[in-house]
């Protein structure tokens, strides 16, 4: 028996008890009945009241298996262990930068987590932080430490972290980052192919694009649609013809777009 | 007398025309409007994001905090006066604590959301308007919530119980143009989570006997459930829009 079979078993197996009262990728609001009968389990975004299970969160349903989730749809990033993000530099302090990272809470960046990578001999001077990175100035950087009241520490000794010179910078909506990098980086990397942009996304929604004026508009534009329209099926292909259209090119892209979730 | 026929001719248990619609303030996290009858409630959702003055910061949870504002140009009557006033400020702290039992703010700490709803015309039942709107817009931002909060208010007019009173029936003894009591007619608005049937909010104005209490909370519980599926609806709505819009725009564009 192959697996797909087994797994269609196993389905009407479930239905005999229990019943499902929504579809695979359905978008639900809090308070809405998914499941009724303890044959399903209850996970992220979901809470079981009595025999029936509720959404707690606006997003999309998605089983795996006897469990229902949810995949949110709104909200704001909250910071977690080892996300790469880009944060804004809004304040400076004697040893540390404060950073505005798209979310309920600022991150720090402490003067010892900079300096490595950039080829520094020594640390930034206690005092002089504003010589290496000014109020306003865009930090590409990687999240170490994220405590029990979500204060944030970040680094910027890692590969490729630095500050971000030149170009643009979007805010997208955070959960449709995964969209965005697509698997294995395959999303971003087919505009980066179409029009050769240099582009660096952030797990807290924010963007950075740096292409020639002629294409900019096209990424953005790509950019956007992919936001927009990640929960309709063949993204993937949509934003690929978009692309071709746009640019003239003709792109090489593996199409698989069923897994909803990107990464 | 008794009142037998409303004075805009509806049902006793039927409420004046409802009509909501999810994302209609762009700037916001969430936003929603929620129409009933000449009441409009626009409600937007900031946030949540950092507390300040830190005092008012809980470490253990999110907090909500509420604002209800009527536009100078709202009322029947007079100039609304702009700013908070007594009234106002009532009426934000109930409607906050209104929504607070059903939104988890847990992994939020030291955060706030904040709700504004704002009301461009004012008929009666504003209150209840303004929470219908504010659960919508926070179910639109995202906010963790174990269910929405409906609200609708039930009241007595010359001893006969009725749903969703109008500001006309509010003022019955004047229409009447008879020498009636004030104590003629009475207004409970009730705001309840639908799935446990729990109520949030209950406020009375006027007197009525026992009877009529219960007869009228649970008017309105029963309209409750009708209500919230209205509010549901205005967040499907939102996403449906948007496949049909965009997925058109983009077959035009590839001339399909």
């Amino acid at each position: 028996m192959t697996d797909e079979n087994k797994e269609e078993n196993k389905d009407k197996e479930i239905k005999s008890d229990s019943k499902l009262l929504v579809k695979n990728k359905d978008v639900v609001v809090p308070g809405q009945i998914l499941a009724e009968g303890f044959d399903f389990l209850p996970s992220y975004g979901t809470y079981r009241k009595d025999d029936k299970i509720l959404a707690n969160k606006l997003g999309l349903v998605t089983m795996e298996g006897k469990v229902i989730k949810t995949i949110p749809m709104a909200g704001r990033y909250l910071p977690k262990r080892n996300d790469v993000i880009i944060g804004r530099v809004t304040d400076i302090g004697m040893n540390a930068w404060r950073l505005d990272i798209n979310s309920a809470y600022t991150a720090m960046l402490s003067s010892r987590e900079v300096g490595g990578d950039r080829g520094y001999s020594s640390y930034p001077k206690k005092g002089s932080l504003s010589k290496t990175f000014h109020v306003g100035d865009y930090i590409f950087c990687k999240i170490v430490k994220v405590n029990s009241q979500n204060l944030t520490d970040v680094t910027t000794n890692d590969r490729g972290l630095r500050k971000l010179q030149g170009g643009r910078v979007l805010y997208v909506n955070t959960h449709k980052v995964p969209r965005i990098i697509g698997k294995k980086g395959s999303m971003v990397n087919m505009i980066k192919q179409a029009t050769d942009c240099k582009m660096m996304v952030g797990q807290n929604g924010i963007v950075w694009i740096q292409c020639d004026p002629k294409h900019e508009s096209t990424a953005v534009e790509a950019i956007r649609k992919i936001e927009n329209e990640s929960h309709i099926p063949g993204l993937t292909n949509r934003v690929k013809e978009f692309l071709e259209k746009q640019t003239g090119k003709k792109l090489d892209i593996k199409e698989d777009d069923e897994e909803i979730r990107g990464k | 007398m008794v009142y037998k026929k409303r004075l805009d001719g509806r049902k006793m248990n039927e409420t004046r025309e409802i009509e909501a619609k999810a994302g209609v303030i762009k700037k916001a996290d969430g936003s929603a409007y929620f129409k009933i009858g000449k009441t409009w409630a626009y409600a937007a959702v900031y946030g949540p994001r950092e507390l300040y003055p830190r005092f008012l910061q809980n470490s253990n949870k999110g907090i909500i905090r509420f604002s209800y504002i009527m536009m100078p140009f709202s009322g029947m009557g007079e100039r609304v006066r702009p700013g908070p006033n007594r009234r106002s400020k009532e009426i934000s702290m109930v409607s906050q604590k209104a929504l607070n039992s059903v939104v988890d703010l847990v992994d939020f700490p030291n955060t706030v959301v904040d709700v504004v709803v704002e009301l461009p015309q004012t008929d009666a039942g504003s209150r209840c308007a303004g929470i219908c709107a504010a659960s919508i817009a926070l179910a639109d931002a995202g906010v963790p919530m174990k269910d929405m909060v409906a609200a609708v208010a039930a009241g007595v007019v010359d001893n006969t119980v009725c749903l969703d009173l109008s500001y006309e029936e509010e003022q019955y003894p004047d229409y009447a143009k008879e020498k009636l009591d004030s104590e003629h007619v009475a207004d409970i608005p009730v705001a309840c989570i639908p799935s446990t049937g729990e109520i949030t909010l209950l406020q009375m104005d006027g007197i009525m006997n026992k009877d009529q209490l219960i007869d009228a909370i649970n008017l309105a519980k029963e309209k409750c459930k009708e209500i919230v599926e209205i509010q549901r609806n205005a967040i499907h709505e939102k996403y449906k829009y948007k496949i049909n819009k965009k997925s058109m725009d983009w077959k035009k564009e590839l001339g399909e």
